[in-house]
């Protein structure tokens, strides 16, 4: 009799989800899906309120990024007042967009991915968190929570709350950088770069242990897109959208969050709250590609900072062409935290961070705007239309785990059809299951700004779907 | 003396509350010490334990899977203390009451989608025609207010309930700290 495992919930992730894995009369693998189960409508709720509330509204999206929301959400709000927000606040929101990338990608890191690198994919799941890391490898579990507690600290000195501040504003930011704030965030350097260097190494040496699933989760050939610079270096914050093929071949030079809408459509399965986002030209699901820490180093050619540089270098010579397993995000993930705490850093020494003009006004001059960031995990675009007043009258909100969601599919499938044969199983095969998910660092939280919640579950489903039983892990 | 079992649960809320909660950085090893995390996203056990001493929870009831959830989860917990503005008044989840639900998803999955519109219904939970907080449908123990509460207020909080001293809530929070 076929069959299907459900894994619910889908643990060590940001959100709810679930996975089923179908099986056939033989017990082989025949389909695989991940589901997020959660909804919020974040797009129809924020109707009739000023649009000047969006960015801090917004936010509440997500407590894992609210900054890139903060920040997708402020520059729809200035295409709409048609500003161009002062030097220094388009500075220290790149600052806070990066400390919010360091935090986001060490909890990713260590917190949720960590415990299944170090303690093993078979390890005592009761036992398989960042409690049994730390007790495990004091020194890297400690490190952890140093980085993280780093990008959020940033993030505290200059907008005065650690998660959801309202410092982010349309037009600019509310307060300038104070010079002991400054000071504070500089002093905290040399600890961040000695964690990051601890973790790289780690890393590089725990993934030589991880051949088989290197092979199998999510590899495949695929198109990435993420924000880039003019000089082709990475870019969080402003920059334009470029689409590379799976050859490494650029399909789109540069995206703008004008032309987003044109390019890019969003299709809907029955079994997930979360929609899957293509690029029109090449229809759904053909058009389908990555975000994240992956695809943007697959799609730079340059960091621009010293010590991430030679790690870019070293990174492309995973492959010939764009890196294509998902295992090696975490790769990417942590070069991407080195990367960030540089980039902190040297733009801490413009010498106009400290000035006192931060904030541009405007009121309505268009009726319409988009605004686009990298959100750790992927590229994140807010789409606003309003009244004459500057009523909210529609909303669409693009976000990483819709792009990534088409890969992530695909990638559970690829996972099982390597660790379920013949009907059989172990804990520890699902639990590599469910890791494929983590590499991407899905946020269901976000994803689920229209639906979503994200615990993994496992029950058995007969072929037409009925549930036949539920698997125990 | 034996470790009191803690657990996290996340309903409708967006994980700031559980980020605020990780916000105790280096304090949550020393945390562990008088505490186990049995149950919560962080951790994998999927089913949620028989006997848990403390339970904290995010977020709104919005869905029948949260329903489920916090009817289970108040059946076996000793203290249940809701987290955050929306687990205590609905917050911004509860912002889409007065359009319910199936705008909502018109929204999202038929008029915003470009291919293949349609409400997902496979495997997915149904939404509740209302979203409302904890309190309305289960006991709850201790309520935590905060958008999200900080990290001082979880360590204050928790240090004191784990030591059996009198808590003082509002001196440690109030509503959209
Ligand atoms: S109370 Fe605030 S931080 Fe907590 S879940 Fe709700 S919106 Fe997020």
């Amino acid at each position: 009799m076929s069959q299907t495992i459900t894994i619910d919930p889908v643990t060590r992730l940001e959100g709810h989800g679930k996975i089923t894995i179908q099986l056939n009369d033989q017990g082989e693998v025949a389909d695989a899906h991940f589901h997020v189960t959660q909804v919020r409508g974040f797009e129809r709720f924020c109707e009739g309120r000023p649009f000047y509330e969006m960015p801090a509204l917004m936010a509440r999206i997500c407590g894992i990024c609210p900054v890139s929301h903060l920040v997708a959400s402020a520059k729809a709000c200035e295409a709409i007042m048609s500003v161009r927000i002062p030097h220094t606040a388009a500075q220290l929101r790149r600052v806070l967009n990066l400390a919010q990338m360091v935090q986001s990608h060490s909890l990713s890191f260590f917190h949720l991915s960590s415990p299944d690198l170090l303690l093993g994919m078979e390890s005592d799941p009761t036992k398989r968190h960042i409690f049994g890391v730390a007790a495990q490898n004091p020194e890297l579990g400690r490190a952890g929570i140093a980085l993280r507690r780093f990008g959020q600290r940033v993030i505290e000195l200059l907008g005065s709350k650690r998660i959801h501040t309202g410092w982010v504003i349309p037009g600019g930011v509310t307060d300038p950088l104070t010079a002991a704030n400054r000071d504070e965030i500089l002093a905290m350097m040399p600890e961040a770069y000695s964690n990051v260097k601890l973790a790289l190494a780690a890393y590089k040496q725990l993934a030589s242990n991880f051949k088989q699933e290197i092979e199998v989760f999510a590899n495949f050939p695929s198109m990435y897109l993420g924000l880039i610079n003019e000089d082709d270096s990475i870019e969080f914050t402003d920059g334009t959208l470029r689409l590379i093929d799976e050859k490494g071949k650029t399909v789109e030079e540069s995206i703008t969050a004008t032309q987003f809408p044109d390019l890019i459509g969003e299709a809907v399965e029955p079994y997930s709250y979360t929609k899957f986002v293509y690029y029109k030209p090449f229809g759904y699901p053909e058009g389908s590609y990555r975000v994240g820490p992956l695809a943007r180093l697959n799609i730079v050619k340059k960091m621009g900072t010293p010590l991430a540089e030679p790690e870019l270098a070293e990174f492309k010579q995973l492959a010939n062409g764009p890196v294509e397993s998902s295992f090696y995000y975490h790769h990417a993930r942590l070069i991407e935290v080195l990367y960030g705490i540089e980039r902190i850093e040297q733009i801490l020494a413009d010498p106009l961070i400290l000035d006192k003009h931060v904030r541009a006004t405007a009121g309505v001059n268009r009726l319409e705007g988009a605004g686009q960031s990298e959100a750790p995990r992927g590229t994140l675009h807010h789409h606003y239309k309003v009244d004459a007043d500057g009523k909210m009258v529609w909303a669409n909100l693009v976000v990483a785990t819709g792009h990534n969601n088409n890969a992530m599919n695909k990638g559970v499938l690829q996972a099982a059809k390597a660790y379920v044969r013949n009907g059989k199983f172990t804990e520890g095969a699902l639990n590599r299951v469910e890791a494929v998910i983590r590499t991407f660092d899905p946020c269901l939280s976000c994803s689920t700004h229209a639906f979503g919640q994200m615990p993994l579950a496992m029950t058995i489903l007969s072929a037409d779907g009925e549930v036949v039983d539920k698997v125990v892990r | 003396m034996s470790k009191l079992k803690l657990a996290t649960a996340w309903l409708d809320g967006c994980s700031g509350c559980h980020m605020s909660f990780l916000d105790m950085d280096e304090r949550l090893l020393e945390l562990a010490e008088f505490v186990d995390l049995v149950y919560s996203p962080l951790v994998d056990l999927k089913d949620f334990p028989d006997q848990v001493d403390i339970t904290l929870v995010e977020g709104a009831v919005a869905s029948v899977d949260d329903e489920a959830k916090i009817k289970k989860i108040r059946a076996h917990t000793k203290m249940l203390i809701a987290i955050g503005d929306c687990a205590i008044t609905g917050n911004v989840p509860s912002m889409r009451n007065p359009i319910g639900p199936e705008p909502i998803l018109d929204r999202a999955y038929i008029e915003n989608a470009t291919l293949q519109p349609q409400i997902p219904c496979v495997v997915v939970p149904k939404l509740l025609k209302v979203v409302r907080p904890v309190h309305e449908f289960v006991e709850v123990d201790v309520f935590l207010p905060g958008c999200p509460p900080s990290a001082d207020t979880f360590h204050t909080a928790l240090t004191a309930i784990i030591s059996g001293e009198p808590l003082d809530i509002p001196a440690l929070t109030r509503f959209g700290a």
